[in-house]
Formats: C-alpha cells, structure tokens, sequence
C-alpha cells in the first residue's frame, strides 16, 4: 500500500492504493468520487476517460496512479450546472449529447483544444477528436458545440 | 422537470401497493442516497398498462409524478413524454417529475425498441392523461358548481374557460387513486392547444451530462457493494474444466465465484477484481462456432443447418409474369454480423437476498426481463425488483442485461450486493449480435421499361417464437434455468418493396441457430434489406433508361411517399441522370415507407471514392423525413442524425470479425467506427403532421444508409457494392472486376 497525493480541481487529495499500476481513473471514479470520467475500453481508444493534466488531455484508463504528476482537472473541476465552463455551456446550447457517455471525454478534448487554439477551423476541431469515438451519431453537434465555445471566446479562460 | 432518475424513497410504495384510495402525504423528493441502500423489495405498485393510475399520482405539491415503461436511452424520451403530459394534463412541465423503467413503479409498457417509444409508448401515455385529464374536470366541475364544458386544465387547475377562480389538480385528487381505466374515447386536445408538443424544450438531462454530475448505471454505487467481473469462456460454448485460484492469491481480498461454467471474481477495490479477472488462470476445453465471419454468407445460404421456408407478400404471380420479362436484374447482397458496441461497456448492480433482489440497470427491457430474472434466481414472482439508469447508448439489446444478470449470480454467491462492470473485450465479444442476412434479388422490366415482376429471398436466422427475451450468458453458464432461443429482430420487414409492382413475393429461408448469440440490433433488417431493394430500383431504372428519382415516382401512390422523396431530391439538388457519372463523385438517393406502416424517409448521399485507395468518403447528406406528429423537434433531429451517422459507420466499417474459436473484433482497433472526419455535412428537413399520429425517429432513418451510400458509389465508379461493410478492399476488389469484365 502506497500513499499518492493528487493536485485535483485544485485541491491536494491523498489516496492509499495498494498497486501503483492501477489507472488514474479507478482513482477519480472510487476513491474521489469524481464519476465524470467514464471507463470506456481501458485502452486509450476511445476517450471517454479524458482529464487535462497540466493543459493536456490525458487517458486516465491509460495513466498509473504512480504516474500522476501535475495539476488535474476533471470535467467536475471544469464547470458546473450552475456556472458551467464555454465548452460545458456549448455542448448545452448545442444539445450535443445522446447517451452522453462520450461527453466527457468531447467536452475535455475541446476544452485542451482551445485552450492553445482560441479559433480552431473545423477541420482542427476533427483533428482533436480523431481518437475519441462517440457512438450514437451526435459528432455534428459535438463539433458544432466546439465552434460555438470557440466563438464565445471564454473558452480560454480555464 | 424533476430527473429523479428514480431515486424515489423506497417508502412510497408501500403507500401506493394494491389498489384502493390512497391519502397517505409523502415526499417525492427524498435524499438520492434513499435508494442506494440495500434492503427489502417493496411490494409492486400497478404495473398494468390499462389503469391511469399506473401513469401518474397526482402529488401533493400540486406536482405530477409521470411513471414512463418506456426509458429514455439517449434518445430524448425523457423531454418527449413530458411535454406530451404536460399539454394534454394542462401543468407547467416543470411540474413533472418522471421515473422511467422501474419494473415496480412503471406501467408494463413493453421494451424501448422498434423505435415505439413516441409511437407506442408516448401514444398511451396521450390517452392515459386524456382520461385524467377528463376525470379531473369531473371533479373540478363538482368543486366548483359548473359544468364540465366550461371548465379547462390550465397551469395545474381545473379553470372556468371564461375566467374566474379554479381549483387545483392537488386539491382534487392529492394522493388518491383515479381508479379509471384508460379511455380510448377520452378527448385529447387539439394541435392549437399545445404549449410544449411541437417546440424545441431542451433536455433535462443535458446540464448534468456536459458537466459530470449526471449519474450514469456506471457511476451508481450501492453502500456496501462489491465489484465483480466475469471470466467467460475463451470459445463459446466451452466447458470450464478448472480454476486455479492460486495464480490470483498476490491480488487482496480477491473471492472466486464458480458456478457450472460461469466463473468470475469479486473484490472490495475494483481495479483488484479487474486485474484478478485478467489474472486468473482457468482451464477450458472444448466449445467453438459453427462457422466464421468470413464463410457467415455460404453458411446462412447453404451449409448451416436448414429450419424451413416461408413466403410472405405475396401479390400476384411472379412465377408467371418473371419469365417473360424483356430486361432482368438478378443481385446477391449481403448484411454482416454486426456489435451493437456501446461505448460504455455494460454495467448493472445487484442485491440479492433469499426472498428477494434490487437490480439496478441499464436495460431497455426491464419489465420484459422480470420473469427470466424470477426464473433464474428462482424467486417468487414479482420478487425482483429493477431499477433503471441510463446507461451508454445500446440502440437495441446490448451487454445491459447480461451484466445485470452477472451480478445477481456474484451477489448471490457471495451474499453481498455487486456491481459487475464488462471490459470492453466484454462488450464486443459478448453483446449478442445484430444478426447477418443475404439476399437475392431477381426484377424483371417488360418491353416499356415498367416493373412487371420482383421477388426478394431472404436467407436468415430463424427467431424463435414467443421468445419471452434474449437468452443471458451468465446464467446460460451457470446452468440456471431460462428459456433459450434466438431473437433477430424482425428482419424480414422491407425485403418486399413499398412500391406498387403488380407481382411480388418474398421467400425466407431459414438457417436454424445462429453463428453466435443474437439480439435485435437498431432497425433490424431493414437496412440490408433497404440495401438490397433500393440498388435494384436503381439498377431497373438505369436498364429503363429513367432518372432514379423519376423512376421510384412512377411506382408510388401515397402522397406522403412521394413528399418525402421528392422533398429529399429538392433540398439535395438533385439532378436528373440516367448513366452514371464514373468521374470519383456520385450520388445516390433511397426511399423508405419504413416497416411499410411507419415512417417515411428519403436520403439522398454525396460521396467520393478514392479510386486508388478505395475509401469512400460521404460528403453531404439530405434527408426528408415524416414521422407524423412531430413532440419534440429537435430531438427528432437529433434522432435522424443519430440514425444517419451511425449507419454511415456501419455501412462503411462494421463487420464482428470472428473465427471457428472466437470472436475477433474485440476493441475499437478490431472493430473500427466512423470518426469525426468521416461525418458528412447534414441537411435534414422535418415534415410535420400535426394532425397525424406521431411515428417512430429512432430507426426509420437508418434504413436507406446503406442503399443510398451503395448507389452513389455507382454513380461514381460504375461498379455496385453489395455486401457491407463497404472497406476499402471490397471496393478496389469490385473496381477490379469490373475492369475485367469490360476487358
């Protein structure tokens, strides 16, 4: 058993876990409660466990624990209902979920997107969502809701 | 609205069990974690679709409280309904509350499938709050001394239409019973009446979902639980010979659970029960599949076991009118096996104690699956109670209930609840398939060019009949009790067309099994089919020497079919042809009368083949669509949209690879999907009826992907593609051919 502290949302979060190879994402998901993660294949293929460390989106599927170094933001730690984050109230204003399980790892890779490419082109916005699979068809409003945070011009602010 | 995503204390049922009136006050809107402790399983409320009560409680907030059988799976069931409710009950919409699913808090409305949830589901609904509707103008007539003619429900209250004070829905009816059944004669209000049918309200569930906080099945926990994973079978079918639990003794607190041939493991931490899944060293031997994804079509045709024949829309005397025809197009077409490969690998978390189990799902099916959970677990009727939450989308019967049904075997056995989470190998190796179907086509044309003959035979899995629901793998493993058999989904509908041929028929050929497990899968059939009509009608047409559009005109009589397509063609900017382009860019359009009752859609596709590669790329897509009445417009957009993309990466890509071992495609790299840059541009136009009765938008667009995609690639490059998916290889291989046929 080993203790790792976690910069999370802005706070300093020590767990106890037991194998340093256990994913970031188990992490977030049990020990923290922060569930806006989704385990979708444990691979890195498809994106649904995204988080920006320190500006990047990351795989948390994919992430030791014992390799998490540097400032974590989790979609919790992005926006929320009352006060959501640009990219948070474009994929609102756009509708751009269905079964929204890939949502987050959409919302979290638009949101590292502009963060360094205030006014990405569409074919940017494809770009950065080339590995992250949506399944139920709604990829034209999830681009649609990047363009309109983008256009907002807050989306940087995070 | 409320999204209590059925987080209702477990109290008010007790309240609401049986029938008689009912005055007890409680709170709809108690704490969340209410529901997340195990315990006891309450007696059933009114499940029986008939009664009013069944669908709503009037609270004593003045609330309603909506119980949905349908559930919402992405879809944007959960605005719909409402907004249905709402105008017909006359209450602000914000007033309702919905609990969705729950086999002992809903109406038995049957499972969320064949795109009925508006058509079938909302249509009942309609008439349940008509009848309320009704029943409490009754009352408030009583109230308030006037006659029933002049009073309305505005906001909530029983009003006087002319003005003056009324008297609230809780006021009259706060808790109690209507004691009515469903009047189908019951007034509904008029399209002019409607406040929320027809306007775009946003989805409740959307805020949470953009924002991490909506809770998922996924993300549900239960005070207490254990996390558990099965290990199934390397090949269906094998027997599990032994289990060494030594080879998982370095993982804590690590229990094997074996059971016949189900095997799994539980932990308190999940990420042990994951890595002891993966550890654990078994032996299996034996067990297979009959046939592998690359020898599926002869062995459906031919070398698979024969189960009978069957021939259905029969109209006229094809034998008679076929040999004499001056021009013929004979085609063979092929639909694979496909995965419905939710992105969320199943989930689902059971309680089960010895006189009864709580099960929280994901499933589309809830009250459909009640008995085989009863059966299976061996427990009284009506002892096992399932909750619904969403899950990731399953667009017909996933990995959901098979997870659900792992975890009451693990919670059983271990006597603790536990949340079994499929890995993504799961998923895709072990969702029952959507099932493979191959066609041939034979049309004849007479000297004028006009269709005198058609018939369409199909070669497909036998369904079983009266199969009460998809056979579950666990308790297949364990050897528990269940009723086996193959589901497949309607596949035969839209293999006769929908255009007036004066001789028809189709014929099915039946293959007894399937290859693998089956289950429904979005629109069964229909798409292959679709495939299969639709590339012949162009083929006719081009043998006619007519314009594809003009052509199918000819052949249609319904003012709604001929709308819809020659909407398509308009907002496409169709231009008439009769030889194909060949220059790498082609269009191609298809027409459905979906079901042959049910909606109406035409899309007309751009693409581009890379004559090099192969690739086709889908630029534009136009699409016309009639579902009648149309609740919630942009969910219906969203719907087609869904409908068309997702086919688009079915039609392009999606084939479960499996050999005589095991399936192959496990994962996204081996079972690969349509990506961002592959999505066309999108030009949808909406036809509403509001006069009509509203029709289904979950599949009806779906239909003419594949055929439309198929034709545009002639227009194109002049060869047909007839079996999906349409790789890259298939298509250099068809341009191949062809080349050496003109040769």
């Amino acid at each position: 058993m080993a203790r790792y502290t976690l910069d999370v949302n802005g706070q300093s979060r020590a767990v106890d876990v037991h194998d340093p190879q256990e994913p970031l994402l188990y992490v977030l998901r049990n020990d923290l409660n922060l569930t806006g993660a989704k385990y979708g294949c444990g691979l890195g293929q498809c994106g649904a466990c995204t988080v920006i460390i320190d500006g990047e989106p990351v795989r948390t599927c994919m992430t030791p624990v014992s390799a998490a170094k540097g400032r974590i933001v989790t979609i919790e730690g992005l926006g929320t209902p009352q006060k959501p984050h640009a990219v948070q109230a474009a994929f609102i204003e756009e509708q751009a979920s269905q079964c929204g399980y890939c949502t987050n790892g959409m919302v979290m890779t638009t949101a590292a997107l502009l963060a360094k490419t205030k006014s990405p082109t569409k074919a940017q916005v494809n770009e950065a969502l080339a590995a992250n699979i949506c399944r139920c068809g709604t990829h034209d409003r999830i681009v649609k809701a990047a363009m309109r945070a983008a256009a907002s011009g807050a989306a940087a602010s995070k | 609205m409320n999204i209590m995503q059925n987080r209702v204390a477990l109290s008010r049922r007790a309240f609401l069990a049986g029938s008689g009136s009912l005055v007890v006050a409680f709170s709809m809107h108690a704490p969340a974690l209410a529901q997340n402790l195990p315990g006891p399983v309450p007696a059933r409320r009114g499940t029986d679709n008939k009664k009013v009560d069944s669908y709503f409680v009037i609270n004593a907030d003045g609330g309603v409280t909506l119980y949905s059988g349908k559930v919402d799976l992405g879809t944007g069931h959960r605005i719909a309904l409402p907004q249905i409710v709402a105008d017909e009950l006359g209450i602000a919409i914000e007033r309702i509350t919905m609990i969705e699913g729950d086999t002992h808090l809903t109406p038995d409305q049957g499972s969320t499938s064949g795109s009925n949830g508006m058509m079938r589901g909302g249509v009942q609904t309609r008439q349940a709050a008509a009848t309320a509707r009704a029943a409490l103008i009754k009352l408030g007539a009583q109230k308030l001394n006037l006659p029933e003619a002049e009073l309305d429900t505005i906001d909530g209250e029983v009003r006087p239409k002319k003005g003056g004070a009324g008297v609230t829905f809780a006021a009259l009816l706060a808790n109690q019973s209507f004691n009515l059944e469903l009047d189908p004669k019951a007034p509904r209000r008029r399209p002019s009446e409607y406040k929320y049918v027809g306007k775009h309200v946003k989805r409740p569930d959307m805020p949470g979902k953009a924002t991490g906080t909506h809770v998922w099945m996924h993300d549900f926990k239960v005070e207490g639980m254990l996390h558990g994973r099965s290990v199934y079978p390397p090949r269906p079918g094998a027997k599990l010979v032994s289990v060494d639990e030594t080879s998982v003794a370095d993982i804590p607190g690590v229990r094997v659970v074996r059971i016949n041939n189900y095997l799994g493991v539980v932990a308190e931490r999940e990420w042990h029960a994951h890595k002891a899944a993966r550890q654990l060293k078994a032996v299996w031997e034996g067990g297979g599949i009959p046939t592998s994804s690359a020898e599926a079509q002869s062995y459906l045709r031919a070398s698979g076991p024969r189960d009978g024949e069957q021939t259905i829309d029969k109209k006229g005397e094809f034998a008679k009118a076929w040999p004499g025809a001056a021009k013929k197009v004979t085609s063979d077409f092929y639909w694979p096996m496909q995965s419905h490969a939710s992105l969320g690998p199943s989930c689902a978390i059971a309680d089960v104690r010895s006189d009864g189990a709580t099960i929280w799902t994901a499933s589309q099916g809830t009250h459909k699956f009640a008995d085989a959970f009863d059966g299976f677990l061996q427990l009284p009727k009506g002892s096992v109670r399932q909750i619904y939450l969403d899950g990731a989308g399953c667009y017909g019967m996933n990995g959901h209930d098979d997870a659900a049904a792992d975890a009451a075997i693990l919670s059983r056995a271990v006597g603790k609840p536990v949340r079994v989470q499929w890995t993504r190998e799961d998923e895709h190796a072990w969702d029952p398939k959507g099932p493979p179907q191959t066609l041939t086509v034979e049309a004849g044309l007479d000297a004028d060019g006009k269709i005198t003959s058609w018939r369409s035979q199909m070669w497909i899995p036998r369904p079983t009949p009266k199969l009460p629901n998809v056979p579950l793998v666990g308790p297949e493993l364990a050897g528990l009790p269940q009723t086996m058999g193959i589901a497949t989904g309607s596949l035969f509908q839209g293999a006769t067309p929908v255009y007036e041929i004066p001789n028809m028929e189709t014929q099915l050929h039946f293959l007894r099994g399937a290859p693998v497990r089956t289950s429904p899968l979005r629109a069964p059939g229909k798409i292959g089919n679709l495939m299969a009509v639709e590339t012949v009608m162009d083929e006719l047409a081009l043998l006619a020497g007519k314009d594809p559009v003009a052509f199918r005109l000819e052949y249609l009589k319904e003012p709604r079919s001929i709308d819809v397509l020659k909407k398509a063609a308009e907002i496409h900017g169709w231009q008439p042809r009769v030889q194909p382009r060949l220059d790498g860019k082609g269009r191609g359009i298809a027409f459905t009368h979906y079901k042959g009752n049910e909606t109406w859609v035409a899309l007309a596709i751009d693409v581009e083949v890379d004559k090099a590669s192969g690739a086709i790329k889908v630029v534009r897509a136009s699409c016309a669509h009639d579902c009648g009445q149309i609740i919630s417009p942009d969910g219906v957009k969203a719907q087609v949209e869904g409908c068309i993309i997702q086919t688009i990466s079915r039609t392009l890509h999606e084939e479960t690879k499996f050999d005589r071992n095991q399936i192959t495609g496990v994962d996204w790299a081996s079972y690969p999907v349509l990506t961002f840059a592959e999505v066309p541009e999108l030009n949808i136009a909406l036809i509403d009826r509001p006069d009509q009765r509203p029709l289904g938008a979950g599949e009806a667009a779906t239909a003419p992907v594949a055929a439309a995609i198929a034709n545009a690639v002639f227009d194109a490059t002049g060869v047909r593609l007839r079996s999906a998916p349409f790789t890259p290889q298939r298509v250099r291989s068809a341009m191949a051919e062809s080349a050496t046929k003109a040769g």
